[in-house]
């Protein structure tokens, strides 16, 4: 016997889960001072990790101004995307650092 | 002939002299000094920089200079330990060091715009010699792999802020 109450609960939970089940996350390495992929797709909602294998400080900085992510040497950092569009970036501190992150709405 | 040309050429020879004079390419142990003092020279520079100026973009250039070079020479550090070497002093890093401290002095009495643009004139060129010396004789000479690497590594970043040198001192005129 179920109690009446717990449906509400269940299918709330399994509606809620459906949604963030679909956002991927998309690894992009900085290592000797190249940015790979050069060129990534992403959809709102995805996580990007940036992965700084290099010795130095980096950043992933959006060109139009949307994020602005600071790598410490040898870390990790994650961004969730919001907002779509076509994102020319680059490392602020080693400006020939440049690839393309390309958003797709949600 | 400017004055910037000449000092890189001054300094790409002396870097090369002293190897040369030894009839012999560079020692691991003694690149390892070269490139330690180099960076120790650059970071010297950036930090009188960092006291003296008030110009917004020679105070992030000298920050990235102290940001990048310190990075480079701790991981030099950190590899002679791993390696067991000793860097060896040698004539090209005594003459790097005397220059060095020279031009310290030499900046020292400037002001203002006068030492922003002496400043940056002098960092074009003290990259331009430290890159050509890299390319040209330090990392041909280095016999051990990660020595060789970190070098090529080292080039690549120094060869990104020659170009911001460039940048900023084409700025200032």
């Amino acid at each position: 016997m179920t109690p009446r109450w717990i449906l509400p609960i269940v299918a709330a939970l399994a509606l809620g889960m459906s949604v963030p089940a679909q956002a991927a996350t998309i690894q992009i390495s900085m290592e000797n001072l190249v940015i790979s992929p050069a060129e990534a797709t992403a959809k709102v909602g995805d996580t990007i990790e940036w992965i700084n294998k290099d010795i130095f400080v980096h950043t992933a900085t959006a060109r139009n101004g949307d994020w602005d992510v600071t790598m410490p040497p040898k870390k990790t950092v994650t961004l969730v995307l919001k907002k779509a569009g076509t994102i020319e970036y680059y490392c602020r501190f080693h400006p020939n650092m440049k690839a393309t992150l390309v958003v797709e709405p949600e | 002939m400017s004055v910037r040309i000449s000092a890189a050429i001054a300094a790409i020879s002396l870097l090369s002299s002293a190897a040369l004079a030894q009839g012999a390419k560079p020692t691991d142990p003694q690149i390892a000094h070269i490139a330690y003092t180099a960076g120790v020279i650059d970071i010297a520079a950036a930090k009188q920089a960092l006291e003296k100026t008030s110009n917004k973009d020679i105070k992030a250039f000298a920050e990235d200079m102290v940001r990048d070079h310190e990075a480079v020479n701790k991981q030099a550090l950190d590899l002679v330990k791993k390696l067991k070497v000793t860097p060896e002093d040698n004539d090209t890093s005594r003459s790097l060091t005397k220059n060095g401290t020279d031009k310290l002095a030499e900046l020292a009495k400037l002001k203002g715009a006068e030492f922003d643009k002496a400043y940056a004139t002098n960092e074009v060129a003290y990259h331009k010699a430290v890159d050509g010396a890299l390319e040209t004789l330090l990392i041909p000479s280095a016999s051990n792999g990660e020595l060789k690497s970190l070098l090529q590594t080292g080039l690549k970043i120094f060869q990104g802020h020659e170009q911001h040198a460039e940048h900023v001192a084409a700025a200032l005129k």
